[in-house]
């Protein structure tokens, strides 16, 4: 329950970072809030020769709300779950980030590092794919601009940044006028990994929608739920639309069996959850930008 | 074998050198290297909340941080809240409350306690359990550690919300 020798950089500049992933690439781990890592590294799960520590780039920690919200990679899930910016922007976030661990957590935890670890339980890859968010890379060869979509794939534990590429940043593009939400997990202890998961974000036209956008994590891989969103968008709010989409939405979800609980009842969940989530942005409908 | 660092971190109030390997978490130099070992290791993976201590105000899990990282920080352990024989008004309450049996998971549960009093003066019980949910006790069943947390906070508002 110790970790293995590692060498160790705390730059306290990105471009430092960045001639550090650039120099040790493969090699290298990046530190983030280590919610994750750390115990990987204390279980030896993880054994990066090299372990590139960021926490302190104090450039990387940030929230910035103007148009787009835009999050440093490296902005704590407690600021981000505070943030009047944030919850203004998207209150899903903060609904997210409460059901993140515990306070402990939270205090340490990044957003950054939280959808570059890309556990298929964890809640804000999932968030941030239903919001159509985006996140900036950095390496010593330039920038790009990663869809959520494109990052993760079906990957778990993983995504599709390069090896020499630094995640700087999250950026959610501003909800449409009226837009409202509804989140909602499943665990067996508040604060543990949700078995399913969702988190839904409706647009209405009156009372038709408009705009559905669902993503569920607690599967194989955070993923959005097209066959959901397909049976909401057109329809009327109410029981049978979310009917539908709660059944969509277990067609969608890439449930998997394990000790807490089995691939069938995690697929019921989902379909519950997602009526109960849509009964939830259903609910705040008239009630301003939610 | 990666090479030592010095680092000096403010523990309770007094700034202490410690030289460590960077691969050592922070509460194993908590205990070994400051002597500290009122702070508690379960789980050592950030499950258990045992080894919850302050790390510039603010309650963290020191198995989830190197000790590397806390150079320059302020850390609270248990063994920093009373004031010399007077005893934290959340050690007094787990006391008298009998919030705790073996006492292994206390000062965590102590720390925990006086984080959710300091943002939340008078924590309804089930704020308590929500918030203290990450520290795990085995023995007493949660009843009396609530109680305990509920009568601390009544006397920590009275004195004006120390933490």
């Amino acid at each position: 329950m110790k970790p293995a020798v590692f060498d160790y950089s705390a730059p306290e500049s990105i471009g430092e970072a960045l001639d550090l992933l650039a120099e040790h690439g493969s090699g290298a781990k990046v530190l983030a809030g280590g919610q994750s890592l750390v115990p990987m590294l204390n279980f030896r799960l993880a054994r990066p020769a090299h372990l590139i520590d960021v926490n302190g780039v104090g450039s990387l920690s940030y929230i910035s709300a103007n148009g787009s919200l835009r999050i440093g990679a490296m902005t704590r899930l407690t600021a981000v779950g505070e943030s009047g910016a944030v919850a203004g922007a998207h209150p899903v976030i903060p609904a997210a980030v409460a059901e993140i661990g515990h306070r402990a957590i939270r205090n340490r935890g990044t957003i950054g590092g939280s959808v570059a670890h890309n556990d298929p339980a964890a809640e804000l890859p999932a968030v941030l794919m239903a919001l159509d968010a985006e996140v900036t890379a950095r390496s010593t060869d330039g920038e790009r601009v990663i869809g959520m979509q494109d990052l993760i794939e079906d990957r778990l534990f993983d995504t599709t940044l390069g090896d020499t590429e630094l995640l700087t940043e999250i950026r959610i593009p501003a909800a449409a006028a009226g837009s409202t939400f509804g989140f909602r997990e499943f665990a067996r202890r508040h604060g543990d990994f949700a078995l399913a998961g969702v988190a839904a974000v409706i647009t209405t036209d009156g009372s038709t929608i408009t705009h559905a956008a669902l993503g569920a994590f607690g599967g194989t891989h955070a993923t959005r739920l097209p066959t959901a969103e397909a049976a909401l968008v057109g329809a009327e709010t109410g029981d049978a639309a979310f009917a539908a989409a709660g059944a969509g939405a277990a067609a969608d979800f890439p449930a998997t069996s394990d000790v807490h609980g089995t691939a069938e009842y995690r697929s019921h969940l989902i379909n519950v959850l997602t009526v109960r989530a849509l009964n939830d942005a259903s609910g705040q409908a008239g009630g301003g930008n939610g | 074998m990666a090479e030592n660092m010095s680092v000096v971190i403010n523990v309770n109030g007094a700034g202490r050198a410690v030289s460590v390997e960077p691969r050592k978490t922070l509460a194993d130099a908590i205990r070994e290297d400051l002597g500290l070992t009122g702070t508690h290791l379960g789980c050592e993976h950030g499950v258990c909340g045992a080894c919850t201590i302050l790390l510039d105000g603010e309650v963290v899990r020191s198995c989830l941080m190197l000790a590397v990282q806390a150079d320059g920080a302020e850390i609270t352990t248990i063994e920093g809240i009373a004031d010399g024989d007077d005893l934290h008004p959340m050690q007094s309450a787990f006391s008298e409350y009998h919030g705790l049996q073996c006492g292994f998971c206390t000062p965590g549960m102590i720390l925990a306690g006086i984080d959710v009093v300091s943002r939340n003066p008078d924590p309804s019980p089930q704020e308590i359990r929500e918030e203290m949910g990450g520290n795990i006790c085995r023995c007493t069943g949660y009843q009396k550690i609530v109680e305990s947390v509920q009568a601390a906070a009544a006397v920590m508002s009275a004195e004006g919300g120390s933490a």
